[in-house]
């Protein structure tokens, strides 16, 4: 028994060690941290790892609509104490009102429209380098490694929070993103035997995670938390036939 | 403090325009005719054909007959005015305050500006020399009133300065046309033998005010000093404006860069002095050419802090032409407003919207791309989705009312919304499937109907039935069907937006 015990400290400690080698620095705990509940044990040290850039990719309008919900839910953790966030984007755009019944004031949210995609994304890296500014949202179809080097290095300055969103991306190759998120809609929770539409459901996918474990979980957003359950069927089929291809 | 003015006067204006852009007619006699009345009538005289004897306002015909090799050139109407005020816009480098006078002068208002060419007799030659070396004849004068140097430029000799407190001996001798006086005046007043100032001032005021008006009076107390007489500045002067003079010429950005960091040093360090800050601030860079490039920039919220409006400057830096080189730097605050440091250093903690980094940002960014739409939104007392919003005028706009959140509302709106087809079970159940971009879906859960009104005060038209509806693989939907259900036709089924 207690050797059982020594065992799994030194592995523990190993893994520390592992990932301390591979340049991955300790993410220390803030006061707004993200409760995604089962969902964190993907990442290293089991802490969704703030501070970073998290990209979304998204097939149809239905997944960028989830995407945004998603995004709300965690939004409602990292804006709280009068945060600020910035979302830029081209022509559609979030409907500011929704976004409050995740629990996040629509009026702290400053809505840039830029009509071209390297305007957004230099947007984004100055919106990055900010330190006034808790979150920024940024929807672009493509970002390659090098744009994303540019994110990182600025994110590992200000430790403000990136999120890009993809809709109907090309470019599937490697970004420096800590992760890579796929959300679609699942049917919605309804207790009981209740008629009508429930509290929003997805099925979130982690599509790669920086020095953490790769996953399908069930999501759902209900009394202002997020309640994840493992998912262990095969992954969408979609991302893993063009995975292989790449 | 003794007011000083310089009156510029150009005999052969528009002549010497056109002879420096037409060199070949520097040798013919030749005219500018405008039709008056009817005739053709002569409207500006070259120097040549002024020795001849042609004077403005003299017939064409005329003076064809006696000069035979007189060339007539066409005049345009208001040309005249506009080359005067190019070249007055030209010669704010010597002052802020200039005023355009219509019948050809240029009024400078020099006060305290002359010593920095080394005094007055130093300013003259400058201005001279530098009209001369661009092919105007000039005539200049500089005196304590606008009257006085009027009247030396217009009808004395070029180059005098008249010593303050001495406008009375120089102009009792001068002839009784040089106290601008209206025509009308002037003939009755030479028809009864007045020909030089001094016969109109040794008679009481009283006598010539009723003999001849109120303005002779005034006209000879402006030009004594005895009333003031105010100008009206071709540009408005500007309150916040500090002036770079160049001693090489200046071509390089990094050049342009130093150039506005040592403005901005100076203006801000006044601005914050005075707690205030600016809005919008313009930059006039004066080419050795003679042209003019200007660069604006604004700001969401008033700031007096360098570097960032420092960067503000850089990002149009390139847009600016130097061609040979740009002599005078001059930065203009035109909007400026107040306020308030202390504060802003107490609240600047991060993540907040009163923060001056989110207000830096936001401008680099409208500065980057200035057709760019920076929003924030608040909630607005409407049920109508598209007005339950509105725009916020300012980054720290509070909300008059609270965001609903009893109703749900998609993530995402189409704008505008989209025809779909419908099946549904008549008259008010939630649809059964739909059709949207050649998909059908089978609707499992619904909710609704939601009716929203129009507001009818603002506008006519039907109402929205909404449905919140999912389909059999889970993706959510707002339905609305616009107005009620008709027997007869089809009703109207449109897709507003996706939940998330």
């Amino acid at each position: 028994m207690c050797a059982s015990i020594e065992k799994s400290m030194l592995i523990a400690d190993l893994q520390q060690q592992i990932l301390q080698w591979q340049g991955f620095k300790q993410i220390e705990k803030k006061d707004y941290a993200i409760c995604l509940g089962e969902l964190e044990k993907a990442f290293p040290g089991h802490v969704f790892p703030v501070g970073t850039l998290h990209e979304f990719m998204m097939e149809s309008n239905e997944e960028e609509a989830a995407s945004s919900g998603f995004i709300g839910g965690l939004l409602s953790f990292l804006m709280q104490k009068d945060g600020v966030g910035l979302w830029i984007s081209s022509s559609s755009q979030l409907f500011a009102p929704s976004i409050k019944l995740f629990g996040v004031d629509p009026d702290r949210i400053i809505f840039v429209n830029m009509e071209k995609q390297k305007d957004i994304l230099w947007a984004l890296e100055e919106g990055l380098k900010c330190e006034g500014i808790r979150v920024v949202i940024a929807e672009v179809q493509d970002i390659d490694f090098v744009q994303s080097r540019r994110l990182q290095l600025a994110v590992e300055k200000s430790k403000v929070t990136g999120f890009v969103l993809r809709l109907k991306s090309r470019f599937r190759g490697t970004t420096t993103c800590a992760a890579r998120w796929h959300i679609s809609p699942l049917p919605s929770h309804v207790q009981g035997d209740m008629p009508g539409v429930g509290s929003p459901e997805w099925e979130v996918e982690l599509l790669k995670v920086k020095n953490g474990n790769p996953s399908r979980w069930q999501v759902g957003w209900r009394q202002n938390q997020f309640q994840a359950k493992r998912l262990v069927l095969s992954s969408n089929p979609i991302y893993h036939a063009k995975r292989k291809v790449g | 403090m003794v007011k000083r003015y310089a009156v510029l006067w150009f005999p052969f204006l528009l002549t010497d325009w056109y002879t420096k852009h037409n060199p070949q007619l520097t040798h013919t006699p030749f005219v500018f005719a405008m039709p008056e009345r009817g005739k053709m009538c002569v409207s500006a005289v070259s120097p040549l054909a002024a020795e001849l004897g042609v004077i403005p306002n003299m017939v064409v015909a005329d003076a064809r007959a006696a000069i035979p090799k007189l060339e007539v050139l066409q005049d345009k109407p208001l040309r005249k005015e506009r080359l005067l005020k190019s070249i007055g816009l030209w010669c704010m480098r010597y002052t802020p305050m200039i005023s355009m006078d219509t019948t050809g002068f240029l009024i400078l208002d020099i006060t305290g500006c002359a010593h920095l060419w080394g005094g007055e007799e130093a300013y003259l030659q400058e201005i001279y020399l530098q009209l001369k070396q661009k092919g105007y004849e000039v005539r200049i004068s500089i005196a304590s009133t606008i009257g006085a140097a009027w009247a030396i430029a217009r009808y004395g000799q070029h180059g005098i300065i008249i010593p303050d407190n001495m406008q009375q001996e120089i102009l009792s001798t001068m002839p009784i046309a040089c106290l601008r006086l209206k025509s009308n005046l002037l003939e009755r007043l030479k028809k009864l033998g007045f020909r030089t100032v001094v016969s109109v001032t040794q008679i009481p005021p009283q006598v010539l005010k009723r003999r001849f008006g109120e303005d002779l009076g005034k006209r000879v107390r402006q030009a004594l000093g005895e009333e003031e007489e105010f100008i009206t500045p071709l540009k408005p002067v500007i309150p916040y404006a500090e002036r770079l003079p160049c001693l090489e010429p200046i071509r390089t950005a990094k050049g342009i860069e130093m150039a506005i960091e040592e403005l901005l040093g100076m203006l801000c360090k006044r601005l914050m002095g005075e707690g205030k800050g600016l809005r919008k601030a313009k930059l006039s860079c004066y080419r050795v050419d003679g042209k003019v490039k200007y660069i604006e920039i604004g700001t969401s919220r008033a700031s007096a802090h360098i570097a960032h409006l420092l960067d503000l400057f850089k990002q149009q830096i390139p847009t600016i032409a130097p061609g040979w080189g740009i002599e005078v730097f001059v930065l203009e605050a035109i909007k400026v407003e107040e306020t308030t440091p202390i504060q802003e250093l107490l609240w600047n903690g991060e993540g907040n919207l009163d923060n001056d980094a989110l207000a830096e940002l936001l401008d680099r960014v409208k500065g980057k791309d200035s057709h760019c739409r920076i929003q924030r939104f608040l909630p607005d007392e409407h049920y109508w989705p598209e007005r339950s919003i509105r725009l916020a005028t300012s980054l720290t706009e509070k909300r008059t009312t609270v965001w609903r959140t009893d109703r749900p509302r998609p993530t995402r709106l189409l704008n505008p919304p989209h025809p779909i087809e419908v099946t549904a079970p008549i008259p008010d159940y939630p649809p059964m499937l739909f059709r949207y971009k050649g998909e059908v879906h089978l609707i499992k859960k619904a909710d609704g109907p939601e009716r929203i009104e129009r507001a009818w005060w603002i506008e006519q038209g039907e109402h929205r039935d909404y449905y919140y509806v999912e389909d059999d693989q889970g993706r959510r939907y707002w339905l609305f069907r616009l107005g009620h259900y008709q027997g007869d036709r089809s009703a109207n089924w449109y897709l507003h937006g996706f939940f998330a």
